[in-house]
């Protein structure tokens, strides 16, 4: 079997940018190819992913592993070395648990803030720093997500941060403002190599952003 | 010392069931504690404050939520007998997409069936029925998802089996006449006690639904 690694990838997509980071943090070389998500999916995105078209999508030896976590998770798997997960089980309950809080409420609050105006506006930051303020609480006192060292929980979350820059711009508000803990992570975070590397510049964020809310027909 | 296990669960709950499934599975004795989800208990505020939601497993006064992180780590902390996730992480990985896929796909679909009615009720039976489809398809010619063994998609999907004469009665469809293959997988899990003992019956569930839709006013 081939160890070939390729990643399906689009740069600016939170998703990816966690699998790049891990990939990053683990020393794993590997084939990134650029998806044109508005142009036109590859075929072989189509092929691999053929019930949601989307990416990340690594392909190991031709085979497929979907699904951003799930890949953060096979990686960890795959390269051991070093680890990205806790190795006590409990810990990793907990590391799985706030994983699966993020994937479900931060990307979609987020994309109902650039997506609404006046008292929807207003009702979708609350909800967003709502759930930064849960994510606060999980960090405590410590320095990541996930302890005192940098690990899994904090490449998920990272990546998502991303679009903060975005989210701020279109919903007219800071999120240091009420949520500094969250945003003194996210410096500490991306004074790290492989999170430097893969972070894009907010402002290539913001124009994409833009764009979406102009096909959405927002302004 | 002997380990003290609670779960909070609710009979009906097709995500409590997963984990009474597994918990058969490998044989470990505890103590379930049935909620009422009007009236929650200030035990299971506690241990999940983020979601408030059942089933939760305490072990030995640490809480773990959300169904397939429960079944994940049962599989992980009592590794003696029955493994219920592959070894090979690239099969394990293929495992979660497929899990995640029935919680993505099945619940809401099913959820929209019992209360809604007219083109929404049928576009949400569409939805339901080309998602089983898809698992269906995956199942193919194998006697589990997991190939020779019951495991962990065949787990995350079975329990809606005792929601399904609720969907096709509220639906007014039949599961078997779209998907035989899937029934005839069902009716095999059923054989295992581990699922008999676990699964609520499908009249009690009916009847459930019938006493929420009274109680909620939806026709």
């Amino acid at each position: 079997m081939s160890n070939e690694v390729v990643l399906l990838d689009f740069g600016l997509s939170p998703f990816c940018m966690r699998v790049r980071i891990a990939l990053a943090e683990k020393g794993v070389r590997y084939e990134g190819q650029e998806e044109d998500l508005f142009g036109g999916k590859s075929e072989l995105l189509q092929k691999s992913n053929p019930i949601y078209e989307k990416v990340p999508v690594l392909l190991h030896g031709g085979k497929p592993i979907l699904e951003s976590s799930n890949i953060v998770y096979y990686i960890d798997e795959t390269w051991p070395s070093p680890p990205l997960l806790p190795a006590c089980s409990y810990g990793r309950s907990r590391a799985r648990f706030w994983a699966d809080f993020i994937d479900k409420k931060v990307f979609e609050a987020g994309s109902a803030i650039w997506r609404s105006k006046g008292d929807e506006l207003e009702l979708a930051k609350k909800e967003f720093i709502d759930i930064l303020k849960k994510l606060e609480g999980a960090i405590g006192d410590k320095d990541y997500l996930g302890g005192n060292e940098f690990g899994f929980l904090d490449i998920v979350l990272i990546g998502s941060s991303s679009w903060f820059p975005a989210y701020e711009k279109f919903g007219g508000f800071k999120i240091e403002d009420e949520c500094p803990k969250i945003v003194g992570w996210m410096k500490r975070c991306k004074g790290r190599e492989s999170v430097a590397k893969t972070l894009p510049d907010g402002q290539q964020v913001c124009e994409l952003v833009g764009m979406l809310r102009k096909m959405h027909g927002i302004e | 010392m002997a380990d003290e296990l609670i779960l909070l669960d609710v009979h009906v709950s097709m995500f409590g069931m997963r984990v009474r499934v597994a918990l058969a599975e490998k044989g470990i004795e505890y103590e379930y504690r049935e909620e009422n989800l009007a009236n929650k208990s200030p035990l299971l505020l506690e241990m999940n404050p983020v979601h408030k939601k059942i089933p939760v497993l305490i072990h030995n006064g640490k809480p773990i939520s959300e169904s397939l992180i429960i079944v994940q780590y049962i599989d992980e902390v009592w590794t003696g007998k029955s493994p219920l996730l592959p070894s090979d992480p690239y099969q394990r990985a293929h495992a979660r997409f497929w899990a995640d896929f029935v919680d993505k796909k099945i619940f809401d679909a099913g959820r929209r069936i019992w209360t809604r009615k007219g083109e929404e009720q049928e576009a949400a039976t569409k939805e339901l029925i080309d998602a089983l489809k898809l698992l269906e398809g995956e199942l193919g010619e194998k006697a589990y998802f997991g190939g020779d063994k019951f495991g962990f998609v065949d787990m995350a999907l079975i329990t809606f089996y005792s929601w399904f004469y609720t969907y096709e009665t509220c639906g007014n469809f039949s599961v078997e006449e779209h998907c035989p293959k899937l029934v005839a997988w069902a009716k095999r899990c059923m054989e295992r006690e581990s699922v008999s003992k676990s699964l609520a019956d499908p009249k009690t569930v009916y009847e459930f639904v019938l006493m929420l839709k009274k109680k909620y006013g939806i026709e």
